[in-house]
């Protein structure tokens, strides 16, 4: 928008202030030419701006990693919040999670990476995500548990959906989204299935992300 | 790298800034602080109001914030939205074209076959066909229901350029045929159809959308296997006969004699994708189109029957949706990543953003549909020149089946999914120019707890109509003199179980129904064939939900919502959204006025229930019971409830 038509658009609202202002009112603003718009975006690329900042985090390893470049990029994935200390829905969610990588494994012919990114990056520090992993008996390769800066965690957790649009429900973290968003990045295809659901159901859901009988991901313009 | 809301690059100061703009509103939210009027005065509100959409973290802070942004002046941003500006009324209103019957011949690939035909299709390497389950007895076994059908169609589901409106980019919809809605169909009652759907959607979805697909029939009397249930998906490159009998309920059960009850006749169908996990993603691509049928009364000739206007001249049926578009690009976008419920700020009738309808002075029958995909539409007629006064129509269905009679009404309110038909008498109009115009101010996806009507002129206009066309010979009734329709079947009987359905949000935030949670694979509880069943929906939850049965009409004997209150009401009052303010009928009373009617679309305002009772009659199998705000749908709230010989006594299932 230029800057002339932008005062005229605050010139129009100022005397409309704040009960009158009708969009979609007849003869409203009208541009005396149609505007131009940026080339369109392939749908990764307009998911990957939208929703996927390249923020580091930091794996239960303690090795440093980026958000898109090194966990989403090229990847089917599976994604959920978790925290060390968790006693609600996190253990039910992390032992699904278990029995459907079995499933998947068994039945896809695909890598399926997990994240779990904790909640509580202020107390889940690597070695804390260690002992959850050790202690859950994880064993996968493909499941990395993630900390990293607490806003920029909180952050992605406003990004990828996971917060709770009441803030008292918010702050509760027992009270966390047990959702799991499963994607397959090349294609832009992302859904999501609730963690404490059956695990065959679950395994089912995720593979509605991947191609059936395909060896390798199909190019976006395929 | 960190990204602001349209995805530009912005150093981290500059994220850190917005990050805390973000913490700041949720400071005011916690506050209380959460009216236009609180934030303005704090001077923390621009002129456009546009605090998250200038400040704000991402697209996610729009909707983590209850009834925050302005969802009524649409050009400064709404729930997450902030399209570029549009001109209205630019474009005249689509009407799609009737979808034209083909020869069996002509289909493409193999006959028809009653099983799913699994041969592989040597261009495809995967079965012709996705269906799994053959069509049910007596389809092929009854001389009303031969198969192949009679009449034959052959759609197709394709991508397409489409323009929504002249200030935008064509947009790459997902279409049936290549239109979005897609083409109408014109069907008469006891004739049963055979739809050869194809898939030839493509893999590159633009960012959303899933190429796999299943089509439901919306208030079909449909058997399963037709009926477009979530997981009876199809790839790319198949397709899938459905099969529509079109019959009247009871015709294999309690009306045998009859062929069926004449008073489950049926009228405004809409179709729809309802891909399991996605339906969202591809309705707002553009899979929706009109389904109408006719029968002896409703004839679509205004000179018979019950001589309502003729279609398609004076008979149009209208797709009501709002949605977003990118500011930079300005295409078409969907918030992947909400759960709550999407808000658009740009409305839309028949696919075009505020077009024109130019019409005749003389009477119309407008069918109304609201596609969604998470907004409440309160519609009224509204002259700008007087727009305080009220302008009364009829109302001559509640989801598309006609009413006892014709009751008037200054507004029909539709949740997703729910239709009305009207009839205007655009006489009295004659020479003016008037707008469809909804009122309902509503704050976010979820639908409520707060949100109000506003007064005549300053809602958002939906739809010019210039009645500036030639007189046209009037044949249709005049509603005013109440003609009798159908009579409404008796549910007085009792029912063989009651269940409760309670629609929640708990178990860490994922949507349940009695507390558990979606599978395609589990039917909840199974329905005797024939039998009547009365089921009691509550919402424990302050948000709104459109519950929608598959396969039956019911009748809500108690619970029906009205229309929604006024903008001078209590902002924290639920009952704005609920239904203190009854036009015909109340939450706690029996039903009455538009209300006495046969539904398949119930809306839960907050805190309500809602008692419904209905017969699943003539067909066998899977169906589902869900959410019609097609995000609450898609993060599963829906179950699976079969219908079978024999029945469970689940009451709380």
């Amino acid at each position: 928008m230029s800057e002339l038509s932008r005062r005229k658009l605050f010139a129009g609202l100022a005397v409309a202030p704040l009960a009158g202002a009708l969009v979609a009112r007849a003869d409203d603003s009208h541009p005396t030419a149609p505007p131009t718009f940026a080339p369109r975006l392939s749908g990764r690329e307009l998911m990957r701006r939208r929703y996927f900042p390249n923020v580091e985090l930091i794996t239960h390893h303690g090795q440093k990693v980026k958000l898109y470049d090194d966990l989403l990029k090229d990847k089917i994935l599976v994604l959920n919040l978790m925290y060390a200390d968790c006693q609600g829905v996190c253990p039910t969610i992390t032992e699904n999670l278990k029995r459907v990588q079995k499933i998947l494994k068994e039945e896809i012919n695909h890598e399926v990476f997990i994240y779990s990114m904790t909640l509580k990056p202020e107390e889940d520090d690597p070695a804390k995500l260690r002992e959850y992993v050790k202690m859950h008996g994880i064993k996968d390769k493909n499941w990395t548990f993630l900390t990293g800066k607490p806003d920029e965690v909180d952050m992605l957790r406003h990004t990828l959906g996971f917060a709770d649009p009441n803030p008292e429900v918010d702050k509760d973290k027992s009270k966390h989204s047990g959702m799991l968003r499963y994607g397959n990045e090349p294609m832009a295809l992302w859904g999501t299935c609730q963690g404490s659901g059956e695990p065959d159901w679950i395994a089912q859901e995720i593979g509605f992300a991947i191609p059936r009988g395909l060896k390798k991901h199909p190019g976006v313009n395929e | 790298m960190y990204f602001n809301k349209n995805g530009e690059k912005v150093s981290r100061a500059r994220w850190k800034e917005m990050y805390n703009a973000f913490k700041n509103r949720q400071e005011l939210v916690k506050a209380g602080l959460t009216s236009r009027r609180d934030l303005m005065k704090m001077g923390l509100l621009t002129g456009a109001g546009m605090l998250i959409a200038k400040n704000g973290l991402s697209t996610r802070a729009w909707a983590d914030t209850w009834g925050g942004g302005s969802c009524r002046t649409g050009t400064s941003g709404c729930g997450n939205c902030a399209s570029p500006t549009t001109r209205p009324w630019m474009m005249n209103m689509p009407i799609p074209t009737v979808k034209q019957p083909i020869a069996l011949s002509a289909l493409t690939g193999p006959a028809p076959t009653i099983a799913p035909n699994n041969a592989i299709n040597p261009a495809t390497g995967i079965a012709y066909e996705g269906r799994t389950r053959a069509h049910q007895s007596p389809i092929g076994s009854n001389g009303n229901l031969p198969f192949p059908a009679a009449t034959v169609y052959q759609v197709n589901q394709q991508v397409a350029n489409v323009s929504m409106s002249l200030d935008l980019p064509m947009q790459r919809l997902w279409t049936f045929d290549g239109m979005s809605p897609g083409p109408t169909y014109a069907s008469h009652c006891g004739t049963p159809i055979l739809i050869r759907n194809y898939n030839n959607l493509p893999a590159d979805n633009g960012g959303f959308g899933i190429n796999s697909v299943s089509t439901h029939l919306h208030n079909g009397h449909t058997p399963s296997e037709s009926d477009g249930f979530p997981c009876d998906y199809f790839a790319s490159g198949q397709y899938y006969d459905q099969y529509y009998p079109n019959q009247l309920a009871g015709f294999l059960s309690d009306h045998v004699s009859t062929n069926g009850d004449i008073n489950e006749s049926l009228s405004t169908l809409w179709y729809h994708d309802h891909r399991e996990g996605f339906t969202s993603q591809n309705v707002y691509k553009g899979l929706v189109g009109h389904y109408i049928l006719f029968n002896q009364y409703d004839t679509g000739d205004e000179t018979t029957g019950f001589r309502l206007p003729s279609f398609p001249n004076y008979d149009i049926p209208m797709m009501f949706a709002d949605r977003c578009f990118d500011a930079t690009t300005g295409d078409l976008v969907f918030d992947t990543f909400n759960t709550d419920g999407i808000l658009g700020d740009k409305f839309l009738v028949n696919g075009v953003i505020q077009p024109v309808l130019h019409v005749s002075p003389r009477r119309y029958r407008l069918r109304w549909v609201n596609t969604g995909p998470s907004r409440f539409l309160q519609i009224y007629i509204t002259d700008l020149a007087n727009p305080t006064a009220s302008n009364p129509f009829y109302q001559i269905s509640n989801d598309g089946n006609l009413l006892p009679k014709p009751v008037q009404v200054p507004a029909v309110a539709l949740g997703v999914a729910e239709r009305s038909d009207v009839i205007i008498d655009f006489s009295q109009y004659a020479g003016k120019t008037i707008y469809l115009e909804n009122r309902l101010n509503q704050p976010n996806g979820q639908g409520g707890p707060t949100g109000s009507v506003v007064g005549g002129g300053q809602g958002f206009l939906m739809l010019k109509i210039v009645v500036d066309q030639p007189t046209a010979v009037d044949n249709s009734v005049d509603p005013a003199t109440l003609p009798s329709y159908y009579t409404l079947p008796s549910v007085s009987a009792s029912p063989r179980v009651t269940r409760t359905f309670d629609f929640n949000q708990d178990r860490n935030g994922q949507w349940t129904i009695n507390g558990k949670l979606f599978s395609c694979n589990t039917a909840r509880f199974t329905v005797q064939q024939n039998s009547l069943e009365q089921w009691n929906l509550s919402n424990g939850w302050n948000w709104s939900h459109p519950i929608h049965v598959h396969m039956e009409e019911h009748q809500i004997i108690k619970g029906a919502p009205g229309l929604y209150g006024s903008s001078s009401d209590d902002s924290s009052n639920y009952s704005r959204w609920g239904s203190e303010y009854c036009w015909s009928g109340c939450s706690t009373s029996t039903s009455s006025g538009v209300n006495l009617s046969r539904k398949d679309t119930v809306r839960l305002v907050p805190r309500a229930s809602a008692n419904i009772k209905m017969r699943f009659r003539d067909w066998q199998g899977r169906y589902v019971m869900h959410c019609h705000n097609v995000i609450h749908e898609d993060h599963s709230m829906m179950l699976r409830f079969d219908v079978a010989t024999t029945g469970d006594t689940n009451s709380n299932p």
